[in-house]
């Protein structure tokens, strides 16, 4: 798809509520690039959906600005701006009056779609989200549970298939489980559509989950830090943001990682009805002293070890140990340390499409991994904000030119010591 | 005469001046229905203004019937003018009243909602705000009506049309033979008339409430 994400850019956007001394939203200024999700996340009432909502102009900004692709959204005509941006909102923002499938075909019908596409385009949508158009289409809001009304809103913000993405906490209302589902969908989608999507919460695990940078906001909208999840974990600009943060920064970065990034490590393997003396040599050419017995179609059945084969008379489908549990290779590193916790012996097989061996995860290599991982990330970070400081833009006075280009020399030099 | 052969003999009047009260309360209640939610629509946003047309309608109210009929007779003359007129005023109140007190109980997240899927105010008023205001709009109709088919029968006084002629005519002539079937056929009749009315607005009701908010 060629017309995805637009990138956004808020410059200096400012909103004083009538009345107010001091302003709501204090000078925010930021780029969100073309098929990123960011997320903000901050304490109620910091401005976060101030600032959301000046995006697609419910709120006019006091001062600043704000520009799609470029396009200063201020000028432009704010319904027509609204129709090329999703909208999804906390409990769902359904109309209870319209139907499903009417809800869902409001933003196409005003496009003007033709009704044919319209139909077509709800039945789509509804099938994106996961919910059965046959079953659904024709519900009235108030006969759904709250997942799936907000599966619905999601459908309805998507529906135009506008290229920005504007979500205010539009899962909030929903108990934790429901609310891990609608994240684990909404990577989903993004993953195909890659849209530009601005999302509120004050969730920081969900920001964790589903940014690809978070800004993290303070009091009236104050930026205390703009970066990856990763290097927020690893390293939080200030005691604002370890706070908001929280504990436990080394177990959330581990949500973030899947086996599949990494790369299974394997392990020896053994057909069903191979000869025995062919199989006790493989595992004993091998470093480790255990391996996974495959079924016909390549699933792990059981675990041989060096002792099991060495007394094993019978067919090898009765030697050694049933594989327990199984984690899959989009399992995140918590839930394979989780996994290999929990066995008795510290391993467990990893498994692909329809359950087929990849790999198999050791509680020891496991810890490295994540050793590694973490490490990785403070240098990361550290290299981040070394670049951030010695590009940072100053106002430079003609006469002073060659003096400041030898400060920011003698910083990026000082800072790497 | 008994009140069932008075009935029997008079059927055809009868029938004519319910029909022609029917008719008249019907046009008035419909005029104020569409001037009631304009003005709903019109001041609902602001705190005055909706505060000076509820106080201004309940004014209105206030006057007696009989009162406002005798003033109009001297700017309008006799006739149905007057009827119509005061007809109307009077059914404003529980439509202004209630399409104010719906319009502003929309949801304002759903306000937002359609603001930020691109819905022009047009569009949010005809598709939105006013859908979800519609059944406190109509209980407010149906007040309207019950009160205007009481309020029809005073429009005999100035020689309107209606139940009412019936009950005027028995209340002139009291003592003579037929002078309490006269006011009793007339009353009985408004009654009736009011009570096929609101079976027709629980019908309407059910037609126009969108199934998703019905109650
Ligand atoms: N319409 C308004 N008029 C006046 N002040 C407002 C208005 N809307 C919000 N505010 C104020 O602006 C500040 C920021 O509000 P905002 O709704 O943006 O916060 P938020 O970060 O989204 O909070 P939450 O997490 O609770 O949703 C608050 O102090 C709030 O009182
Ligand atoms: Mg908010």
């Amino acid at each position: 798809m060629a017309d995805t994400g637009a990138a956004i850019e808020l410059v200096g956007l400012t909103k004083r509520y009538p009345g107010d001394r001091q302003p709501s939203v204090d000078g925010v200024t930021l780029r969100v690039d073309a098929g990123e999700t960011v997320v903000f996340v901050g304490p109620s009432g910091c401005g976060k959906s101030t600032t959301l909502k000046m995006i697609n102009r419910l709120i006019e900004p006091s001062s600043g600005s704000v520009r799609i692709n470029g396009e200063d959204v201020t000028g432009l005509d704010p319904v027509e701006l609204r129709r090329g941006i999703g909208y999804a909102i906390q409990s769902s923002g359904l109309f209870p009056h319209l139907t499903v499938a009417q809800n869902i075909a409001l933003v196409p019908r005003m496009a003007g779609w033709s009704g044919r596409r319209v139909r077509a385009r709800v039945t789509e949508m509804l099938e994106l989200v996961g919910l059965d158009p046959g079953e659904f289409r024709d519900r009235y809001p108030r006969r759904l549970s709250g997942g799936q009304q907000q599966r619905v809103g999601v459908a309805r913000a998507l529906a135009a298939d506008p290229p920005v993405l504007l979500m205010d906490e539009p899962f909030g209302a929903v108990d934790p489980v429901t609310r891990g589902h609608l994240q684990d969908e909404l990577l989903r989608l993004q993953r195909e559509l890659r849209k530009t999507i601005v999302f509120v919460t004050h969730d920081v695990d969900e920001a964790i989950k589903l940014g690809d940078r978070i800004a993290v906001l303070g009091e009236r909208s104050r930026i205390a830090q703009f970066d990856t999840p990763e290097a927020i974990l690893a390293h939080p600009a200030d005691a604002f943001v370890s706070g908001f943060v929280g504990s436990g920064a080394a177990l959330k970065r581990l949500d973030l990682t899947r086996l599949r990034d990494l790369g299974v490590p394997g392990c020896p393997t053994a057909h069903q009805g191979e000869p025995l003396p062919q199989v006790r040599a493989r595992l004993r050419a091998s470093a480790t002293d255990e391996m996974l017995l495959l079924d016909r179609r390549g699933r792990p059945v059981r675990w041989l070890r060096r002792d099991d084969l060495t007394h094993a008379e019978g067919p090898l489908t009765e030697a050694g140990t049933p594989v327990g549990g199984t984690v899959t290779r989009d399992a995140t590193l918590r839930e394979a340390l989780e996994a290999v916790l929990t066995d008795s012996t510290g391993r467990v097989a990893v498994t692909g499409p329809n359950g087929v061996y990849a790999g198999a995860v050791r509680l020891e290599g496991l810890l490295g991994t994540v050793r590694g991982l973490l490490a990785a990330d403070r240098g990361r970070a550290r290299e981040h904000r070394r670049e951030r400081e010695s590009t940072r833009p100053e106002p430079t006075p003609p006469e002073a030119e060659g003096a400041t280009a030898g400060r920011a020399e003698g910083d990026a030099v000082g800072s790497a010591g | 005469m008994g009140f069932w052969d008075y009935v029997g003999s008079y059927r055809e009047k009868l029938l004519f001046d319910a029909y022609q009260h029917a008719s008249a309360v019907l046009q008035c209640v419909v005029v104020a229905t569409v001037a009631g939610v304009a003005i709903g629509v019109v001041t609902y946003r602001r705190e005055w203004a909706a505060g000076l047309a509820t106080t201004t309608t309940s004014a209105l109210l206030t006057v007696p019937s009989l009162a406002m009929i005798g003033l109009l007779i001297p700017v309008v003359g006799l006739g149905v003018a007057p009827t119509v007129i005061a007809l109307t005023l009077y059914g404003l109140l529980p439509v202004v009243r209630n399409a104010i007190v719906g319009l502003r109980g929309v949801d304002p997240a759903l306000v937002d909602a359609a603001k930020g899927i691109g819905m022009s105010r047009a569009r949010r008023l005809l598709r939105v705000e006013l859908p979800l205001a519609w059944p406190p709009i109509l209980t407010g109709v149906r007040v309207a009506t019950q009160l205007l088919m009481g309020i029809a029968a005073i429009a005999a006084y100035a020689s309107g049309p209606g139940l009412g002629n019936e009950i005027f005519r028995g209340i002139a002539s009291l003592g003579s033979a037929n002078a309490l079937n006269q006011v009793l056929a007339g009353t009985l009749g408004i009654v009736v008339l009011a009570l096929l009315f609101d079976a027709a607005y629980v019908l309407l009701g059910r037609l126009t409430i969108p199934r998703g908010i019905r109650g």
